[in-house]
């Protein structure tokens, strides 16, 4: 398994286990206090989950099972547009795991350009990984075009 | 990789990036004011990561890695693949365009059943392919 499908898989790992204890705060009773980011946080437990386990679970399993496209070292093609999505993707939503319950509780400001930020990294992160993957979605029995 | 699991996967990346950038859109509108509108991009977003993206991805893998059968056509009747795959789409496309109008229910429900009935096809082809290796497509269907 290659370097980059453990990060994505180890974060993704993470991510799952931080949503899941940000989903049982979110039905902890009313009657509790807990402070008002935390109640705020639906959105981003959602997120946490399909972005930071689902996607990057992906993520990682596609880059190292979908077909090569050259030979030894470069099997893989290009690799350092899944690196860049790799810190992309995780800069981005742990700014928004930070910058999104903070907005709710006290709109504007510093927390809503974070989220400006986040909204941007996530984006070039899904580019990254896209422009990556695209040509490795090919059909098995044609030759690889990096062939050497 | 086969032909339709490449379609399948290309379109759910084409999903990916359309339904992040409505997503990275709403997340800065809701930062800094951008569209009053913006909002309305909610169930085309949901729609497009989760069925298009995700599940038709899912379903592209999986027409790709499960199990074939030895001799004639290795991986069943790619018709229902084909019939999925468009009824898929037609469905995913009616309702994120009845999310866009705002209240569109019967674009839903047929959106709805577009999708309904594509899963139901796929898994004309993927049922039978759901079984040991080295096992004849005859005996899968038990």
């Amino acid at each position: 398994m290659p370097p980059v499908t453990r990060w994505f898989i180890k974060s993704g790992l993470l991510y799952f286990i931080a949503a899941m204890g940000v989903g049982l705060l979110l039905v902890v009773p009313s009657s509790v206090a807990l402070p008002a980011p935390i109640r705020a946080m639906t959105p981003t437990y959602f997120h946490m989950l399909m972005v930071g386990w689902v996607t990057q679970l992906i993520f990682g399993v596609a880059f190292w099972m979908f077909p090569a496209v050259g030979r030894g070292a470069q099997k893989r093609g290009d690799e350092r547009p899944v690196y860049a999505s790799f810190w992309l993707l995780n800069a981005g939503l742990a700014l928004r795991v930070l910058a999104e319950p903070l907005n709710t509780t006290s709109p504007g400001g510093v927390w809503g350009w974070l989220l400006v930020v986040s909204a941007i990294l996530q984006w070039l992160a899904a580019l990254a990984y896209v422009i990556h993957i695209w040509p490795r979605v090919r059909d098995t029995k044609k030759p690889r075009r990096l062939e050497k | 990789m086969p032909l339709l699991s490449r379609l399948y996967i290309r379109t759910a990346a084409l999903y990916f990036l359309a339904g992040f950038t409505a997503g990275a859109s709403m997340l800065a509108h809701k930062g800094v004011f951008l569209h009053p509108l913006m909002w309305r991009l909610l169930p085309l977003h949901i729609e497009f990561l989760l069925f298009g993206w995700t599940f038709q991805f899912a379903l592209g893998v999986a027409f790709w890695i499960l199990p074939r059968f030895e001799g004639g056509a290795s991986r069943g009747p790619e018709a229902p693949v084909w019939l999925a795959y468009v009824l898929l789409n037609m469905g995913v496309l009616l309702v994120a365009t009845a999310g866009l109008q705002g209240d569109a229910p019967m674009l839903t429900l047929v959106g709805r059943a577009c999708e309904a009935l594509a899963v139901v096809s796929f898994a004309f082809n993927a049922w039978p392919r759901v079984k040991p290796f080295r096992v004849g497509a005859h005996d899968g269907l038990v």
